[in-house]
């Protein structure tokens, strides 16, 4: 399984495989938003949260349909459904892959752009910490989707149909707790019902997502 | 005999056959007793003027999108389990019709919101919900229409119904967190069945059955079209294998 | 025959109305395609009926 992960990873790295493009899509949403809606500080700060957590999981979207297709395309995905290895933890594996990918680096890079966007002072920590604990589960619900899309002309389309739903929890939990962090309330319910959605997520996912794809490997 | 002969195809079509005329004629009736009823002989109410009038499209209208919702949860797992395919089949056929109301909920509760509060829409917890609802069935209706072998896309959306079930539940909470009931005092909800009297009550729950009879006539008429279409489907297959 | 509406009037028609539209709309349509379908498979069997 490290093997996998591992292989995951060099993919993702090297030229062609995409690393960076959900970096640069989350720096764009943080430039056009204030573009958009106006310079003033005020408004900015106020809706920093919402916008770095819509932001974060567009971002996350972009590379989902990478996650399964070119395996599936070259059939590497039918051997790894019959090899010893559960089709399962072969699915963990490569949202964790994607995580690693995609989701961390936005975690990483999320304070500039919380500047960029006025985000209140006390809002970074939450900001941290919602985007750390909520990734996880983007890339678990978005691994779902990609599983039930794979064998699909335009899969895309219809992959984001399909996640940005599943989505509202963990966006509504990820952007609440940053707000109410920003405003110095408390900001603890919604994070751990945030790592909630993640830890269920991680719990059931796999196994619906192995069921999707030997589905589509049939 | 138990329900599970239905699961037959032959069956099903032969017991729908007879059972269409009835249970249509039930909606029908059912539907035009209600909807006359409450429309022509209910009064006003006195904080809502005539605009009371709407619960009885609306409320039966959004309780069957999301019974709708159920039902095709029940027929995905039937299908998971016992790979009837009359059951997946009638999952996708109650789609579009749960969609349907879905949007007659949120169109007959925003022209009633207009005068009610002041705006077509609201990011009220019920249609914040409510809306999330409709996305879930785009993506179920889509995702059939996208997978061109039948049994995969059986498959396929039977899960999707299945895990979109947990997330539009956790989606109902999560929701209710986000926004902490603002119209909670105007809402109506069947919940608040007090706040409806008798005099309403009685076409509203006739105009209730109505939806439910005419959601389980164009289910069964949708799934006596998706089986015929399979049969259509497999017919065409062996004719090209065999010129 | 028709109710005094009052005031409200606009509002519940338009939504009755809207409300209506939909579900003649969902029930044309159930039935046009419903018929469609079993006339193409009755055409259908009737050439592999034809054929065998």
């Amino acid at each position: 399984m490290i093997a996998l992960l591992q292989r995951d990873l060099r993919l993702a790295l090297r030229a062609g495989g995409g690393f960076g493009l959900g970096l640069a899509f989350f720096l764009m949403v943080a430039v056009l938003v204030p573009l958009g809606v106006g310079p003033e500080g005020a408004l900015l700060s106020r809706i920093a949260p919402g916008i770095l957590w819509v932001g974060a999981l567009l971002a996350c979207l972009l590379s989902l349909d990478r996650m399964f297709a070119l395996d599936f395309e070259d059939g590497a995905l039918d051997l790894m459904a019959v090899s010893p290895l559960p089709l399962e933890g072969v699915v963990a594996m490569k949202a964790l892959a994607h995580w690693l990918v995609t989701g961390l680096p936005l975690v990483v890079i999320s304070p500039v752009l919380g500047l960029l966007l006025s985000l209140s002072a006390g809002g970074y920590v939450w900001l941290l910490a919602s985007l750390m604990l909520g990734t996880p589960a983007l890339s678990l619900i978005g691994g779902f989707g990609a599983a039930l899309t794979v064998g699909l002309k335009r899969g895309g389309l219809i992959l984001s149909l399909i996640v940005l739903p599943m989505y509202v929890p963990t966006l509504i939990f990820g952007a609440e707790a940053v707000r109410r962090g920003a405003l110095g309330a408390e900001a603890l319910v919604p994070l751990l019902l945030l790592a909630a959605i993640s830890l269920g997520s991680a719990a059931i996912l796999p196994f619906a997502a192995a069921a999707a794809l030997r589905a589509n490997l049939k | 005999m138990s329900i599970w002969e239905y699961a037959n195809p032959k069956k099903f079509m032969q017991t729908s056959s007879w059972a269409l005329p009835w249970v249509s004629g039930l909606g029908v009736i059912l539907l035009a007793v209600g909807l006359v009823w409450g429309f022509f002989f209910t009064p006003e109410d006195y904080k809502q003027g005539s605009t009371v009038k709407i619960i009885y499209l609306h409320v039966p209208s959004a309780m069957m999108a999301v019974s709708a919702w159920f039902m095709m949860l029940a027929g995905s797992l039937i299908w998971l389990i016992r790979r009837h395919h009359v059951s997946a089949l009638a999952a996708k056929a109650a789609a579009p019709v749960g969609l349907t109301f879905t949007v007659i909920g949120l169109v007959t509760g925003a022209i009633w919101g207009q005068p009610m509060w002041g705006t077509w829409w609201a990011w009220d917890p019920r249609l914040t919900s409510f809306l999330i609802l409709g996305l879930f069935y785009l993506g179920y209706i889509a995702l059939w229409a996208a997978v061109e072998d039948a049994d995969t896309a059986a498959d396929l959306t039977s899960v999707l119904c299945i895990v979109g079930s947990v997330f539009a539940f956790l989606s109902r909470y999560a929701v209710l967190f986000w926004n902490q009931g603002l119209h909670q005092g105007a809402s109506l909800s069947v919940d608040s069945e007090q706040h409806v009297s008798d005099i309403y009550a009685f076409p509203l729950w006739t105009c209730i059955a109505g939806f439910v009879v005419l959601f389980v006539t164009l289910v069964l008429l949708r799934t006596r079209t998706e089986i015929r279409s399979r049969r259509m489907k497999a017919l065409m297959a062996r004719e090209r294998a065999g010129a | 025959m028709m109710p005094d509406l009052g005031k409200y009037a606009g509002t519940v028609l338009s939504a009755y109305g809207a409300a209506i539209v939909l579900l003649v709309v969902l029930v044309a349509v159930t039935l046009w395609h419903g018929a469609k379908v079993k006339r193409q498979l009755a055409e259908i069997e009737g050439r592999v009926a034809k054929g065998a």
